[in-house]
């Protein structure tokens, strides 16, 4: 990595600070309710156009909803369902790879030939047919999100786990008749704090665009609920009207998303320099790295948000 | 590599044709578990046989069509035989149109492959030349903007690019349709946004590729022989740097297929992924199922492929058994 890489991103800050505020405060941020609209007042276009409304900075859509406020409001529901999504399966994946690593043997082939196994299955597809046959609604979308997630993690906490128990501390701790469980405890999980905070933020963009990819396809958060996803697929019948729909939470989205990657790939090259490999692959899987002797194409798959 | 389990590159010390064993038998797996989840969800998803019969239909109706489906028999029983069903290719039939599903599939699978191999063209015509372009002409204007290019790549919503790209050429400029299968024309846009990413990816490996082949002794040798720098870089550069690309595009090729759903319902695309997404909202099932199953398998298989042409390829692996 060139050493530019290696100084706070102030963009990608900026932008995830500023999503923060917007997620927490949308309530007082936002000008106009995120889901009522005023008919009369519809389909008005951004500002600095003809016919343009102060009121609506960023115009509205089909149903004389504000834009921008939905955009707002919108922050609140990506970063929740990354949060809560990345959370389970980050617990579940860390728990898994934790005890693979540490037991190894046969436990560790069991659930190594698993996790292989969750890595392999085509992501859009196994999403979209499980949210659509079980109803769309937040918490499916979030509870298949993280099924899907968990092997990411698990994969990447063993590795780590297999390094850390050859140190003389965790011999020491095994010869002074401590249990399993409090040297995984005490000694193997701090040790792999770093690298799980650096998968975390790596996958935060991938699931704001699994999440976007989904409400866009009509299976992930239902209406009128303000995803992004579901404010792009609305405005796709109107692309030659009123563009504004589509165009303006696309923005707010590829924004979000770049800014984590940039974070994560900053994080990794400051907190866990292991994450970073010698070879092509480096380069190439950028942010999306999450298991460095997995192939490129693994990565590249995951940070598309196609798999 | 390894690939796609993330099973990473075969133990030096495991003989190659274990390693290949083993991958196989994981791909078995791997399919056996999206069989199992697709099971599942549609034992989930309500009793077949309301979606199967009208208001009017009497119990025993009911019951004649719950035994004739196998309904009636105990669960394990009747993952059995769905599983035997799938194995030799019979999906039953659309509830809609009351044809095997087989036809419909057969029907949509040649747009969804045409669409995935233009792409893949398309991402290895963009990113190849331009990879070598950064790779020579290290930390220039054109270097710089690949990277832009690339990173953009990693955080695109991909249906929000297409959409962009429709409003852009399709309805400010007018130059291209904005969906629908026709004549090559119809192919850019899709092809495109599929291939974008991936066409980003490509050029940062060829560009790493090439810069490790270029720092090499042959090439210095191939200099200092006097040879023209157009035969060093194509001839002696690119070719050794071709072997992950390659290998890399072919893998796009089946990610393709699998990830058609969201290019192909953007831009009215009658491939396989718009007919699940179409059967998901007139819930046809079976439809949805079998097409579900198609792509998976083309998917899994796909990377097996891969992962054998590549541990062929990859002289690290091939000569461990020797």
């Amino acid at each position: 990595m060139s050493p530019r890489r290696r100084r706070l991103p102030w963009f990608a800050g900026l932008v995830l600070a500023a999503l923060v505020v917007a997620a927490v405060f949308a309530p007082y941020l936002a000008p106009h309710s995120p889901t009522e609209g005023d008919l009369i007042k519809k389909s008005i276009p951004p500002i600095w156009m003809e016919g343009g409304n102060p009121e609506h900075p960023l115009g509205t859509d089909r149903f004389g909803r504000d834009v921008l406020s939905r955009i707002i409001w919108g922050s609140r529901i990506s970063l929740v369902v990354s949060l809560v999504a990345i959370g389970v399966a980050g617990t579940l994946g860390t728990l898994l790879g934790l005890v693979s690593g540490y037991r190894g043997g046969r436990t560790d082939a069991v659930l190594m030939r698993l996790t292989d196994i969750g890595l392999s299955l085509p992501t859009i597809l196994i999403a979209v047919v499980m949210v659509a046959v079980s109803e769309p609604s937040f918490r499916n979308v979030v509870l298949v999100i993280a099924l899907l997630l968990w092997p990411r993690f698990a994969r990447q906490v063993r590795g780590e786990t297999l390094a850390i128990k050859e140190h003389d501390f965790v011999a020491l701790a095994v010869v002074a008749g401590r249990s399993s469980a409090w040297i995984i405890r005490r000694h193997i999980f701090p040790n792999v704090v770093p690298t799980l905070l650096v998968i975390s933020t790596l996958q935060v963009g991938y699931v704001i665009l699994l999440e976007g990819t989904l409400s866009f396809l009509g299976v992930g958060v239902p209406p009128p609920n303000p995803a992004w996803g579901l404010m792009i697929a609305d405005g796709r019948g109107f692309l030659a009207t009123a563009w504004w729909m589509s165009l303006f939470p696309g923005l707010a989205m590829l924004l979000t998303v770049l800014a984590v990657n940039l974070m994560g790939d900053w994080l990794r090259d400051h907190l866990d320099p292991r994450l970073r490999q010698v070879g092509p692959q480096v380069e190439l899987l950028g942010p999306a790295v999450t298991q460095p002797e997995s192939t490129p194409a693994r990565g590249i798959a995951a940070a598309s948000g196609e798999p | 590599m390894g690939g796609v389990g993330g099973s990473g590159a075969a133990p030096p010390d495991v003989d190659i044709l274990s390693y290949l064993v083993g991958r196989a038998f994981q791909t078995v797996l791997s399919m056996l578990v999206v069989v199992s989840i697709v099971f599942v969800l549609t034992r989930l998803s309500g009793n077949p046989i309301y979606l199967l019969l009208d208001v009017n239909a009497t119990q025993r109706d009911q019951e004649i069509l719950t035994r004739h489906l196998g309904l009636d028999k105990p669960l394990p029983v009747q993952y059995g035989i769905y599983v035997m069903n799938v194995a030799v290719g019979d999906f039953g039939n659309s509830i809609i149109s009351r044809r095997p599903v087989t036809e419909h599939i057969w029907e949509r699978l040649p747009a969804t492959v045409e669409l995935g191999f233009v792409a893949m063209f398309l991402s290895v015509l963009i990113g190849v030349p331009l990879g070598m372009y950064s790779a020579v002409r290290r930390g220039g204007v054109l270097d710089t903007a690949a990277r832009v290019f690339a990173v953009l790549g990693q955080s695109m919503p991909t249906f929000w690019l297409g959409l962009m790209l429709i409003l852009f050429f399709g309805v400010v400029l007018g130059v291209l349709p904005a969906g629908g299968r026709g004549g090559l024309l119809h192919l850019v846009l899709p092809a495109f946004t599929l291939g974008y990413f991936t066409s980003a990816a490509i050029l940062r490996l060829t560009r790493s590729a090439m810069l490790e082949v270029l720092g090499s002794d042959y090439i210095k040798f191939a200099r200092l022989k006097g040879l023209h720098e157009q035969v060093v870089l194509w001839k002696h550069g690119l070719r050794n740097a071709l072997l992950p690309v390659v290998t890399f595009a072919v893998l796009l090729f089946v990610q393709f297929l699998g990830g058609a759903v969201v290019t192909e319902t953007v831009f009215a695309w009658p491939g396989l992924g718009r007919l699940i997404l179409e059967s998901i909202t007139t819930r046809d099932y079976p439809v949805v199922q079998a097409g579900v199953l198609v792509l998976s398998a083309l998917y899994l298989t796909g990377n097996l492929c891969v992962d054998l042409l590549y541990s062929y390829l990859n002289p690290r692996i091939r000569h461990v058994s020797s």
